[in-house]
């Protein structure tokens, strides 16, 4: 695997950072490399605020900005109407939308591919809040099959404990039966170097 | 250990293991995450220290001031207009020969405000009189803040550790935190020669005729440039304790046969180290990193440019109405030398503007310029500019 590189885009308050942070720590419980930052804005709530992640074999060297990306995560549909949230994305890359939708319902470019996951509406029946990260990063961890969701579960598995982490582990099978496991599981969107 | 942590998590945990037994700090904007994770583990037990959250990061330095001077080992974090609050007492910390150590966030300074990286903070108190070095990467911030503790309680100077906000502050990766065992071998507790005593009473800072004024500030300025054998020395003996080095004075990276330099200080090189490997047609060129800004390493320099026929020096700041600051320091220094490198200098970065990739064959393009490059904000798009301010 050489370098996959990420990004998040969402709303202040949705946990946008912590998503990067977990995606990234969770490349370091398998043994792989990751560097997770946000780019911050103002810092208020429901303000359009975008995360970064890269995970390699390698460790990784760069620190500028992610600006073609092989994987959008979208946490908001409707950040979809903000322009420029889309650009540089590469040629054969997927966008995981959080929505109820079917993926046929978002127009977006011919030569990437669109899914989408409930992830809100999983997150408010599994956790009582409509806070999507964790059930997207579950979705597109069985995507691209990058590494096994349990490694998810583990990194969660250092913040909570009891009935916390027992719904989150449930929200995590459930969001990964709801994609197509490893669809996205090809080189063709990687870029070379660390 | 390894840990995927956030930088401030980092030092957080790198300061704690250096057993502080005061921190103060002001804990709103600009500081950062440092401070709030060291007052965490202060409130969970696991640091036994006073936590001091002060009014002001002018209050902040004027407290480590006087507990260092006590006796304590101690610790403060700040950037940007924080740390140009701090100035004044930064200046009584240095003059009074106080081995303070602390953290600056590098960031742009007001107006007009932007809370992003560059380094025109930490260069506003180059002249305070404190040891300044910068880190390249988290894992060098770490290991940077164990030696500052060595390097300022022998030299009995301050030591600023300079990590890029944001870049290097909020990035979560994976940074090897030294055991308990070898920061205490390297680090003996903290003895104060001139410590503050009721049964031993002196002044510090007290008024000081001409006739010993020029004497007391040449003093400081000698200890300074004394200092870089201890910086060489900590850094050694760190790297004998974990293998792991941070770079010395300066560090000189590439193929012997470059005749092109880039000299930077900070984050800026991983990104130059990572497009090196990928601009495989680019001409070659060595990569200078500059850890120790003050004392500025003459010597060390002029060893490092042997070859080059252009260097070009980056910087994250600037002097207006001259242009940059490290820039001509390194013309001034590479004067003695017999054949020079042709010294180009740009700005890029500031206010947080990303350094991308392609930066480096701009870089590299600057060796083709008939004249050298005095100075330039080389990422500047002057056309947003009205055509007398290009």
């Amino acid at each position: 695997m050489s370098l996959i590189e990420i990004r998040i885009h969402g709303r202040g308050g949705q946990g946008n950072v912590v998503a990067a942070n977990l995606l990234a720590m969770a490349a370091f419980e398998v043994g792989r490399h990751g560097q997770a930052f946000p780019n911050f804005g103002a810092e208020r709530r429901g303000a359009p605020v975008v995360a970064f992640v890269r995970i390699a074999d390698r460790p990784i060297r760069r620190r500028c900005q992610v600006q073609t990306p092989a994987y959008l995560i979208i946490q908001d549909e409707a950040l979809l109407h903000v322009p420029g949230v889309t650009d540089g994305l590469l040629p054969g890359g997927g966008v995981l939308i959080n929505s109820a939708r079917p993926a046929e319902a978002f127009d977006l470019r011919d030569d990437v591919e669109v899914i989408t996951l409930p992830a809100s509406i999983l997150a408010k029946e599994y956790l009582g809040r409509p806070v999507p990260n964790t059930a997207l990063l579950a979705g597109f961890l069985a995507l691209t099959g990058m590494f096994p969701t349990d490694a998810l579960i583990k990194v969660l598995g250092h913040k909570f404990r009891g009935e916390v982490l027992e719904r989150n582990t449930h929200l995590i099978r459930e969001a990964t039966g709801r994609v197509p496991a490893g669809h996205w599981n090809k080189e063709t969107a990687h870029v070379e170097g660390a | 250990m390894l840990k995927a942590l956030e930088g401030s998590q980092a030092i957080a945990e790198a300061v704690a293991l250096c057993r502080p037994q005061v921190v103060a700090a002001y804990p709103i904007t600009p500081q950062t995450h440092i401070v709030e994770n060291i007052s965490k583990l202060v409130a969970d037990g696991k640091l036994h220290c006073e936590f001091v959250s002060v009014e002001s990061e002018f209050s902040a330095a004027s407290v480590v001031l006087g507990a260092a001077a006590a006796g304590s080992r101690t610790y403060t974090a700040t950037a940007s207009q924080g740390l140009l609050l701090m100035v004044e007492v930064l200046y009584n910390i240095a003059g009074m020969r106080i081995p303070v150590v602390m953290t600056c966030a590098n960031r742009a300074i007001s107006a007009p405000l932007s809370i992003w990286n560059d380094q025109q903070d930490s260069m506003a108190a180059r002249d305070a009189g404190w040891i300044q070095l910068y880190c390249a990467d988290n894992q060098e911030a770490v290991d940077t803040t164990v030696q500052a503790y060595r390097i300022a309680e022998r030299t009995e100077l301050p030591v600023m550790v300079c990590m890029d906000g944001f870049t290097l502050t909020h990035t979560l990766e994976a940074i090897d935190i030294p055991e308990a065992a070898q920061v205490d071998e390297y680090l003996p507790p903290y003895q104060f020669s001139r410590r503050l005593d009721p049964a031993r009473p002196i002044s510090m800072g007290t008024l000081l005729s001409p006739d010993f004024y020029p004497e007391a500030r040449h003093s400081h300025h000698q200890a300074l440039i004394n200092a870089q054998a201890v910086i060489e020395e900590a850094d050694a003996k760190w790297a004998s304790l974990t293998g792991r080095a941070a770079g010395g004075l300066l560090t000189v990276e590439g193929p012997e046969e470059a005749h092109i330099g880039i000299l930077v200080l900070g984050s800026v090189l991983g990104t130059l180290r990572a497009a090196q490997a990928e601009y495989t047609d680019a001409p070659a060129a060595k990569l200078i990193k500059l850890r120790s800004f003050r004392p500025f390493p003459v010597e060390a320099l002029k060893r490092a440019v042997a070859g080059l026929t252009d260097l070009i020096v980056v910087e994250r700041a600037l002097s207006p109405g001259h242009g940059g600051i490290i820039g001509p320091e390194v013309r001034a220094a590479l004067t003695e030398l017999e054949s020079a490198p042709r010294v180009h200098n740009v700005a890029l970065g500031l206010g947080g503007r990303d350094v991308p990739m392609d930066i480096y064959p701009r870089l590299l393009a600057l060796a083709n310029e008939p004249l050298p490059v005095r100075f330039a904000v080389l990422d500047a798009d002057l056309s947003k500019l009205p055509e007398e301010d290009r």
